[in-house]
């Protein structure tokens, strides 16, 4: 459980989050989307108390992160930034972390085996592929099973195996009932893994809520009707804030009334309706719609900004 | 790499963050890297190497020597000749055992284990001053004696482990590279660049003392006496002069020196961001 209240961040003049606040509840895989540098990776910094809020809150299970007494145990991140000595072996990396909380080497091999790194193990993480890093990432994270678990990024670099993995894993744990907070850039990513979203750009909040009700709001209302009557459909459907545009083989777009309305108005005046479908936006078109004002860097990477 | 092996194994005990944890695993860390290897070892290579080549060489002069030129040679000259050296080794790795962190990122996992953050600083000071410490005494030793028995062959500039002062320089000559050591990780922990924290270090230690020449002698024997690298040398001078402070005086103001840099830097970690 993760509850940021009004959380700000100013790096001098400039605000990277602006009084953000939302809930990330267990259970269910929390997708955090925004353009490249709207402050995701920020957030995640505040959350986990590497950067200290201008003004504003940020709680992990109901305390500050860093007044845990075994902060492994309550929250695993992956960062985006790279967060390994490129001259250690993965093996004395993950031994060193777990070694601050007692936790035994079985654990660290047993991990290291979960993510698919035994054969690189004791080798250097500086000769590490980005995808070798991000498992690695992610062996971290797990590492003292934590009932929350942050996510920056975390199919960057991976090959589609690992993609299909990451989404698994990510399933499963918020399966288990575990808190899953995973950003990404990338809509198609999230249609596919997550229950939530929380949606930011330029460090302020776009929505907070699920999947369905975030596509259904980003939707204009669009719907499309076919009917052998179509100069009488529009008569009984004209008023104010309602514009039709005449689509291919005869269709008609309604926009501003739902499919309810139309087919009540049809029936009430009588008027025949061969099709009556609502135009769903795609999640990404959604995401697009939502964002468009705030996409700040274009394609600036976010860690710039971290 | 199938769905299967997507389901993560519990734990069935977490333990605490205690500082003995911190401290065991600041050790697997240190041990970890080639740069802490190489550079302890070149570090006590040079105690011990610089004292066997300057009793040799000494050795071999002695013969076509002035009168004045052999009472310019001290027999703890030489057998400390290598802690002048060996400080550079140390001061370099105690940035980077620091600095290390923050110029490859490791800094943000090392936190994210330990987010109240001093107990890494501690553990950090605490482990490198004991393995320093550890291993300087012996290089010392070895250098004495080393130097002491290539010097034994020609008869000259014999000094007994037992005379007054001899033991304690030796000691001193260990303790004041650990300090070294300490100052220069408190450095790095403040500038949190390995490039800048050597620099910095430098400056205290290499650049500062010489430019104390163009003063004045009477302001550079008053203020000289006070840098760090002049008081914490006074640790293994054998004899001390008019304007030096004694050994157990340098050493304490060298101690309150690294207190200081240790000071600073912990009171930035817990203020800074990582």
């Amino acid at each position: 459980m993760i509850e940021a209240r009004g959380l700000t961040k100013d790096y001098g003049e400039k605000r990277a989050v602006d009084g953000l606040s939302f809930t990330v509840e267990p259970g269910v895989v929390t997708g955090f989307l925004g353009p490249n540098g709207s402050g995701k990776s920020t957030t995640m910094r505040l959350i986990l108390g590497l950067d200290r809020p201008t003004t504003g809150d940020v709680t992990v299970n109901g305390k500050h992160y860093r007044d845990h007494a075994a902060p492994l145990h309550e929250v695993g991140a992956l960062l985006e930034a790279r967060s390994v000595h490129t001259g250690r072996s993965a093996y004395n990396h993950l031994l060193a972390l777990a070694q601050t909380h007692g936790i035994p080497k079985r654990r660290v091999q047993e991990l290291i085996d979960l993510v698919g790194l035994h054969d690189v193990a004791r080798k250097r993480a500086g000769q590490f592929s980005l995808g070798m890093g991000q498992r690695l990432g992610i062996a971290t994270a797990l590492l003292g099973d934590p009932s929350t678990v942050i996510l920056d990024e975390p199919v960057n670099g991976l090959d589609p195996e690992g993609i299909h993995w990451i989404r698994n894993l990510l399933k499963g744990l918020a399966a288990e009932g575990r808190t899953v907070f995973v950003s990404s850039h990338l809509m198609s990513e999230m249609s596919l893994t997550a229950d939530r979203l929380v949606v930011i750009g330029r460090g302020k909040l776009i929505a907070d809520t699920t999947v369905e009700d975030f596509v259904e709001r980003a939707s204009e209302k669009i719907v499309l009707v076919r009917s052998p009557e179509a100069e009488r459909l529009r008569d009984a459907l004209a008023g104010p804030g309602i514009s039709f545009v005449d689509a291919e083989r005869g269709a008609l777009e309604v926009h501003g009334l739902s499919a309810e309305q139309i087919g009540d108005a049809a029936a009430a005046a009588g008027i025949a309706l061969h099709e009556l479908t609502p135009q769903q936006a795609t999640l990404e078109e959604a995401f697009m719609n939502l964002t468009r004002e705030d996409v700040e860097f274009g394609h600036v990477e976010e860690g710039v900004a971290a | 790499m199938s769905a299967v092996a997507a389901r993560v194994p519990r734990l069935e005990h977490v333990g605490r963050v205690t500082q003995a944890r911190v401290f065991l695993s600041e050790w697997t860390k240190f041990r970890s890297l080639r740069s802490t290897l190489w550079s302890l070892g070149v570090g006590m290579l040079l105690t011990v190497a610089f004292p066997i080549l300057f009793a040799f060489v000494t050795s071999a002069r002695w013969g076509h020597m002035s009168p004045e030129e052999r009472a310019s040679r001290s027999p703890m000259d030489i057998a400390l000749a290598g802690v002048n050296v060996a400080q550079l080794a140390i001061a370099v790795l105690g940035v980077l055992v620091i600095s290390g962190e923050y110029s490859t990122g490791m800094i943000r996992a090392t936190m994210t284990a330990v987010p109240k953050r001093l107990p890494v600083l501690w553990a950090k000071v605490g482990l490198y001053a004991l393995v320093s410490f550890v291993l300087m005494v012996p290089a010392v030793f070895v250098a004495f004696f080393a130097s002491q028995a290539i010097l034994d062959r020609h008869h000259i500039l014999q000094i007994s482990i037992s005379q007054p002062g001899v033991a304690r320089s030796l000691l001193g000559g260990a303790l004041y590279v650990t300090l070294v050591g300490v100052f220069a990780l408190g450095i790095g922990a403040i500038v949190r660049n390995t490039a800048g924290g050597i620099a910095t270090f430098s400056g205290i230690f290499f650049v500062i003392p010489p430019l104390m020449n163009i003063l004045p002698t009477s302001w550079n024997n008053a203020i000289s006496q006070y840098l760090p690298s002049e008081a914490g040398r006074q640790l293994f001078a054998l004899q001390h002069a008019d304007h030096t402070l004694t050994p157990l005086a340098g050493g304490l103001l060298m101690v309150a020196y690294c207190a200081f840099v240790v000071g600073l830097a912990a009171f930035l970690l817990v203020r800074r961001d990582v």
